[in-house]
């Protein structure tokens, strides 16, 4: 994005100043738009439908003043709510645009500094047009709908080898470092307030147990924070995990303290009974979130299972599970969040086996679009709320909690990797430590729970929630803004984008086996032997239920393959084709160079004439024209009828050409295949009528019956050349049996006079043999009928020689 | 008794030189050593074979033949072995090792390199110093062997697709009438040089002390 803007800038300067101001002015219009109806929306006079009557009454006396039909009037409470939510929807959108056509700034200040000053200018503006704020952070709205997509995102791309490896380490940090967090934060802070020199303040009125509870509402490193700093900073996987990780698993002991806490600030004191409790309580939470989760990820990969027929809901099924499980598990007080993640982390290897790549394409810029307008979103509400909240500012507070949380998280963080450094095998060194501990930012979680306070038991309430503000502010400008040049200066490793190559695919598997005959033979039963007890169980069992089909069997390394080959035609279909692959290193190198040369046969049965050298050069050519033309064209778009999947099919059936061409090349060299009919080999008729075009013959399924081992099944390609100008090559390969082939011959040669260039279809060879006729008849049948995607796999067998 | 433990005592202590694993772990490794050969001084294939638990490996006979395996023993022979000693299977073991931390960059490379060096002569079964295309192909067999669904043609086109990448990596610009021979260890160790082998290729027990053990469902 960077690259883009600066190129942009890069271009003409002049023309930037009046694209800047122009967009400027249509942002102001927008906010002057947006603050009366939202201000005007909260104030209890809301404009009613007027009628504006053109004549006026009746003249007279008339009881019935009969009104003028009105022409055009104005009903806003009609359309308040729904209006209010997309005019946010769009502020924050338009703000995400402006902020990237300012690439200076936008290197400078991460995006949510950014968004929370314009909140935090929305609400001033709201103000000083002297409504009133609208009570936006809200926390239903917040946990119900701002907070599930930003974490389901995270959840279902979380990267799952990293994130178990690091597990341990993680849950270190989550637990363990949250609760030293808020022990320590909300003691010292009673303590704080205790001693308070002489004038009695307010600050002496603080029990213990509110101070317990502010520490821990604020100990929790925030996963929307977090992941909006640290996705701009690029920082290596082991130290993004980790944060991240931490900041997602922490939910749990945030959600029981809160809750004990909460409880019990007004009984005034714990026992140590409500302590183990609380305890018992937190696995609860804790493991039923995940179960929770679980469930309803094996639930959605279930059903994904039958989707092969209705591929335009299968998002929606992900989505709605995930959301459910959210919302189950709330609905219990387990943790939200860790079902989410569990849900997400679940479902998606069989998910993905499962559905279509449109759906994969969809369920990914839907997650991110949601989650990048959520994200937004909170963070201009933090700046709206900021402005609104009646605040109390008390200083030796707000700076006590701000050192505090700065102290706790370095202590806490050293001493926990101290501990975990004993374990690990990759060390933690001090420069990650200093990323871990700078990297805990607080967010707007910390301020919806604040926001659920109590006013009646937590007289505090708003001191607490100027100072959680304050501690807000301060990590997400302050860190926020520093952490990136800090990254540069202490040169920490950054992200690789190197893509995984089949190599070290290879490799992994192969060490995780190793690794586990190692353990076996030393009789330990150790990490690799449960993982590979797990693995065989999740093949053995799991995948057959929820996986679909022949994928069901697919072992990892072909699954990666295929993905592979795929990913790699897509790219070449896109861009535009062309005979070479576009790759990392240029090279080449080519499959040639691979091959050891292989003998040619010696003398076969039959005569092996070689096709003539201008026949070749013909075959060749055309090869690379069709290869061109694989540009696909949409069908129709009618939602009910999106059965087959052009694009699908176009990828596929690229796949399929490119091992065509494998195969020709195979052929060309062992040219035993090619027999020749016994008529005159080199005539030019014969030739030609090798060189068959697909089309008009595919019509005539007569004819079909007539030559059953030739050509037998273009009817499986009929399917796609209807779909789009899928060029298909044949290259005909005549039978032994002569006298047949040369009565098709004269058909092929009356068809090919009317089709030219439409495209060759081309056949591997193929055994001649009288099953052939029979499964031509079924392949007929099969292929007439309707073309869903079974079609495809029909296919895969004509391929395999 | 006296007598063996001494001899005992002084080949721990030459092992502890040569293969880096500290007295506990070598006498760990000796228990599980007379375990597995029956009490004798040495042990066979056989004995590595009738392992319970390594029947459902895909990659069994690589890592039986791998302790069999001259090349491993560090001394700069090839050839493979009928009967291994306690040294020989020490040695093999040491290349499972955590690594000792920190290292400097150097140590890493060096460490690196020997696991590393490991892998490839499990993979060259010639012993030619390269791995061809065929003995490629075989490793990627074998992999896929225990799973139910095999097509030949996808285990010969993804062998063929990682024999391609390296080529292209490592020799970018061959004619095409050129011949990529096979991998060399030179190769090999620049195509997997971002998968940090050397601190990915270890086993964890025998990191611990551990007295604890399992024995497995082996009898002798």
């Amino acid at each position: 994005m960077t690259s883009r803007s600066s190129s942009r800038s890069r271009a003409g300067f002049a023309r930037r100043l009046p694209e800047r101001g122009l967009l400027l002015l249509v942002l102001l219009v927008l906010l002057e738009g947006t603050v009366l109806p939202l201000g005007a929306a909260s104030s209890p006079d809301v404009g009613h439908a007027e009628h504006p009557s053109e004549h006026g009454a009746e003249p007279g006396g008339h009881n019935i003043t009969k009104k003028a039909f009105p022409v055009l009037s104005l009903d806003y409470d009609h359309v308040r709510l729904p209006f209010e939510i997309a005019l946010w929807v769009l502020l924050a959108s338009l703000m995400k645009l402006g902020f990237h056509l300012v690439p200076r700034l936008s290197n400078i200040v991460p995006e949510s500094c950014l968004l929370i000053v314009v909140g935090l200018v929305v609400g001033g503006l709201i103000k000083l047009a002297g409504e009133k704020v609208p009570p936006v952070m809200n926390a239903n709205v917040f946990f119900l709908c701002l907070l599930p997509p930003i974490i389901l995102d995270a959840g279902y791309f979380l990267p799952i080898r990293p994130f178990m490896e690091n597990l341990g380490t993680i849950l270190m940090f989550a637990v363990v470092g949250t609760l030293w967090n808020a022990f320590f934060i909300g003691g010292l802070l009673y303590a704080v307030c205790q001693i308070q020199p002489a004038n009695p303040s307010d600050l002496h009125l603080i029990g213990l147990l509110p101070c317990l509870l502010f520490g821990s509402i604020i100990s929790a490193v925030d996963p929307v924070a977090v992941l909006a700093v640290f996705e701009e900073i690029h920082i290596n996987e082991l130290l993004h995990i980790l944060v991240f990780g931490e900041s997602l698993l922490n939910d749990a002991v945030t959600v029981v303290l809160y809750h004990l806490f909460e409880e019990f600030a007004g009984v005034g004191t714990v026992t140590l009974m409500e302590c183990f409790l609380g305890f018992i309580s937190f696995l609860v939470v804790a493991l039923g979130g995940v179960l929770v989760g679980a469930i309803y990820g094996i639930l959605a990969a279930f059903t994904s299972r039958f989707t092969s027929h209705t591929r335009v809901i299968e998002p929606l099924f992900v989505f709605v599970y995930s959301y459910m499980a959210y919302l189950s598990s709330e609905m219990f007080h387990l943790s939200g969040i860790m079902a989410l993640i569990s849900c997400g982390a679940v479902m998606r290897p069989y998910v993905e086996a499962n559905i279509s790549h449109k759906s994969h394409t969809t369920i990914k810029y839907f997650l991110k679009m949601w989650s990048s307008v959520s994200e937004t979103l909170i963070f201009i509400f933090l700046g709206v709320a900021t402005v609104d909240g009646p605040h109390s500012w008390n200083w030796t507070f707000v700076t006590v909690t701000v050192i505090l949380c700065l102290v706790a998280r370095v202590i806490g963080v050293v001493g926990l990797t101290f501990f975990m450094n004993k374990f690990r095998i990759v060390k933690l060194t001090t420069k990650d430590q200093f990323i871990i501990a700078y990297g805990g930012l607080r967010g707007a979680i910390a301020f919806a729970l604040g926001f659920l306070l109590d006013k009646e038991h937590f007289p505090m309430r708003e001191m607490f929630l100027t100072a959680i503000i304050t501690v807000i502010f301060f990590t997400v400008f302050v860190q926020g803004m520093t952490i990136k040049p800090l990254v540069d200066l202490l040169a920490v490793k950054k992200k690789q984008e190197a893509k995984r190559s089949i190599n070290e695919e290879i490799h992994t598997q192969f060490l995780d086996h190793l690794l586990t005959g190692i353990e076996d033979i030393c009789g330990h039963y150790g990490h690799h032997h449960w993982k590979d007890k797990l693995n065989r169980f999740n093949k053995k069992y799991v995948k057959k239920c929820l996986i679909a089909g022949e994928r069901a069997k697919e072992p990892q390394l072909i699954a990666f393959y295929h993905k592979m080959e795929m990913k790699q035609a897509i790219e070449l279909v896109e861009s535009g084709g062309g005979a070479k692959l576009p790759s990392a290193v240029p090279s080449t190198v080519s499959m040639q160079n691979i091959q050891p040369k292989k003998p040619l046969p010696k003398t076969a049965e039959r005569a092996l004439p070689q096709l003539p050298k201008g026949r070749e050069e013909e075959i060749r050519k055309i090869l690379r024209s069709n290869l061109q033309k694989t540009r696909q064209r949409l069908h129709s778009y009618n939602r009910h009828t999106l059965v087959v999947d052009p694009y699908e099919d176009g990828v596929t059936n690229f796949i399929k050409k490119q091992k065509m061409i494998q195969l020709e090349k195979k052929i060309k060299e062992m040219n035993k295949y090619l027999t020749v009919p016994s008529a005159a080999p080199d005539s030019p008729t014969m030739c030609r009528a090798r060189l068959a075009s697909g089309r008009d013959t595919d019509y005539k399924p007569d004819q079909q019956q007539k030559e059953n081992n030739l050509c037998s099944d273009p009817q499986a390609y009929n399917v796609k050349l209807d779909s789009g100008k899928v060029p298909t090559i044949q290259v005909d390969l005549a039978s032994p049996q002569s006298p047949d082939s040369v009565n098709v011959m004269d058909e092929f040669i009356k068809a090919d006079a009317g089709d030219e260039d439409s495209g060759l279809m081309m056949k591997p060879p193929r055994k001649p043999g009288e099953e052939d006729g029979a499964r031509d008849q079924q392949k007929l049948t099969r292929c007439l009928s309707d073309p869903g995607p079974s079609a495809d796999e029909d296919e895969d067998e004509p391929f395999l020689p | 008794m006296g007598a063996s433990q001494a001899r005992y005592q002084q080949e721990y202590h030459d092992l502890v030189d040569k293969s880096g694993f500290s007295l506990e772990q070598i006498k760990n490794l000796h228990y599980r050593f007379h375990q597995l050969s029956g009490n004798n001084e040495t042990i066979s294939k056989g004995n590595l074979d009738i392992i319970p638990a390594l029947e459902d490996n895909p990659i069994k006979s690589q890592i039986i033949d791998a302790f069999f395996d001259k090349r491993n023993q560090r001394q700069n022979e090839t050839g493979s072995c009928e009967e291994i000693g306690f040294e020989q299977f020490v040695m093999v073991m040491s290349h499972f090792r955590p690594p000792p931390s920190p290292m400097t960059d150097a140590e890493k490379e060096a460490v690196r390199s020997l696991k590393l060096r490991f892998l490839f002569n499990m993979h060259d079964t010639g012993s030619d110093g390269t791995i061809t295309l065929e003995e490629y192909r075989k490793v990627v067999e074998e992999l896929l062997s225990k799973s139910e669904h095999m097509e030949e043609e996808v285990t010969k086109d993804i062998a063929d697709a990682a024999m391609l990448e390296v080529a292209s990596t490592n020799v970018p610009h061959m004619g095409p009438d050129e011949f990529y021979e096979g991998i060399t260890f030179e190769h090999f160790q620049q195509i997997l040089k971002d998968l940090e082998i050397e601190s990915r290729m270890h086993i964890r027990f025998l990191d611990v002390d551990t007295t604890t053990m399992h024995c497995g469902k082996f009898s002798s």
